[in-house]
């Protein structure tokens, strides 16, 4: 599955209640939309780890570099280039 | 002097977004001793206007009780003013450790250490009692003293969506090849009175061997039949491993707050604890005071009762009027408006009544739910709850949000 398909599916099963229809893309703000709140972002950035093998650094992954899954996508991408 | 005109201008700018965007938070002084009927000057320097409180925390009523007051006077009168200490240097009297027994006893647990407020508590718990090697898994929707509290800590940290066991159970296996595992919740979630599932989650912590720690600060002295707390509420007495709760709210409403569990992990607390160690405790003439009030209250459940019964009359009232209101059980009674404005306008119009309440709206709570939030209290009659109820029901009509659900609220204000 492609990594924008795997992101999206994990917000969704995360992030939103059961019955909650709320469409999300590529540019949807994540956090700043309300969807992730900061403190639970720690668990998108543990699965992304997880999935594609890789370790991101505290400090690289901030709320805005987590806002979008454009924006995450860009973030796994520097650490592991060969992900799709 | 670098207070420089650039930081000047960023603060004020900052402040100005807050106005503009309807975030800037505003006192209302009142003129009198806290209660059920209080003198409130708003707008500011307008004369003070008699109301009826419908927002505080003083669930008990016990605020302003001549015996809360006597005893006061009495703690005053007989232990000083302040310790100008830390507790371990010469900050501790007697009727610190009687009240830490006091609580104990009351809340069915094996110790209790005071802090100088539960918000102060939660700061320091985590810290004193976790590190690298465990993980703090928190549902959502916790308190903001807690998110602070597990701030600071090393511990890995997770939540789970609101209530939601299955999600829950999978963070448990998700972590269990951690040192501890400790499940945190608020015993009663403050926004909308609901309360933690805290069998269940007994269940799962027993099954996964993790700890549970509960904030119970909106039900202790009144939730379950002796008013122990939501441990009570849901029969797990004994079996949470730390309380932490506030006797800023039903006990008294002064200040002051405490971890209660486990001894090791209150002991844990008194030797690493920094806003214990580093802090002095609540001042006597406040502990005095609180002593009274767990006697008070382990002598009768007669203010429970009475608050458990004006919470039912209000809420089963308040649905045949017509408002949608978020079912439950607890004093706090979310009155759903949907829009921020509609709340706003309604609290106002409410106060212009005589009824003392407050709209909540995004930040606060989720966007779309904005709310009339009522707290009710033992010290309230039934004509004090009757004149809210004609209140809110002239208000309701004025907006022609009677009989509406959700959808017809928002079909007509928006979100």
């Amino acid at each position: 599955m492609a990594m924008k398909d795997v992101i999206v599916d994990y917000v969704k099963d995360e992030y939103l209640e059961e019955g909650d229809e709320t469409e999300i893309d590529e540019n949807t703000p994540l956090i700043s939309g309300g969807i992730v709140d900061s403190f639970s972002m720690v668990s998108l950035k543990m699965f992304l780890e997880r999935k594609y093998k890789i370790s991101i650094p505290d400090e690289k992954a901030t709320t805005e570099a987590f806002d979008t899954v454009a924006s995450i996508m860009k973030l796994v991408k520097e650490y592991a280039p060969d992900a799709e | 002097m670098t207070y420089s005109s650039e930081a000047r201008d960023s603060y004020q700018r900052e402040l100005s977004r807050m106005h503009e965007g309807g975030l800037f938070k505003e006192e209302r002084y009142i003129h009198s001793p806290q209660g059920v009927e209080v003198d409130v000057e708003f707008p500011s320097g307008s004369p003070p206007k008699p109301v009826i409180n419908f927002c505080a925390n003083n669930y008990l009523g016990l605020s302003s009780h001549p015996d809360v007051v006597e005893a006061a006077r009495k703690g005053l009168d007989e232990r000083g003013y302040g310790m100008s200490s830390v507790r371990f240097i010469c900050g501790t009297q007697d009727i610190h450790r009687e009240l830490e027994n006091k609580l104990t006893k009351f809340l069915e647990t094996e110790d209790t250490i005071l802090f100088p407020s539960c918000m102060d508590a939660n700061a320091g718990f985590f810290e004193a009692v976790l590190t690298k090697d465990d993980v703090m898994i928190a549902d959502r929707l916790v308190h903001a003293s807690l998110i602070d509290g597990m701030r600071l800590c090393s511990a890995q940290r997770d939540s789970y969506k609101h209530s939601d066991m299955k999600h829950l159970e999978s963070k448990l296996e998700q972590y269990k090849d951690a040192r501890f595992r400790m499940v945190i919740t608020d015993g009663v979630f403050s926004m909308d009175g609901d309360i933690a599932k805290l069998d269940e989650i007994c269940e799962l912590a027993d099954k996964y061997d993790a700890m549970v720690m509960v904030d119970d600060s909106h039900a202790t002295g009144f939730m379950g039949k002796h008013g122990k707390g939501t441990h009570e509420h849901c029969g797990v007495l004994g079996r949470i491993d730390a309380i932490t709760t506030t006797l800023g709210k039903a006990l008294g409403g002064a200040s002051g707050g405490c971890v209660s569990g486990r001894k090791e992990l209150v002991e844990m607390c008194r030797q690493r604890a920094r806003p214990y160690l580093f802090s002095n405790t609540m001042p006597p003439v406040i502990v005095s005071a609180a002593n009274a009030v767990i006697d008070l209250i382990s002598r009768t459940t007669e203010r429970r009762d009475k608050l458990e019964a004006n919470t039912k009359y209000f809420r089963e009232n308040m649905t045949a009027a017509g408002f949608d209101i978020r079912e439950g059980v607890h004093p706090i009674v979310p009155i759903m408006l949907y829009n921020a404005k509609l709340a706003q306008d309604m609290a106002r119009d409410l106060f212009d009544e005589g009824i003392y309440v407050i709209g909540f709206f995004f930040p606060v709570v989720p966007k779309g739910q904005a709310r009339i939030r009522v707290q009710l209290s033992a010290a309230h009659e039934k004509e004090h709850l009757d004149k809210a109820i004609a209140a809110f029901t002239k208000i309701g009509r004025k907006y022609d949000i009677l009989g509406k659900g959700k959808k017809e609220i928002i079909d007509m204000y928006g979100l």
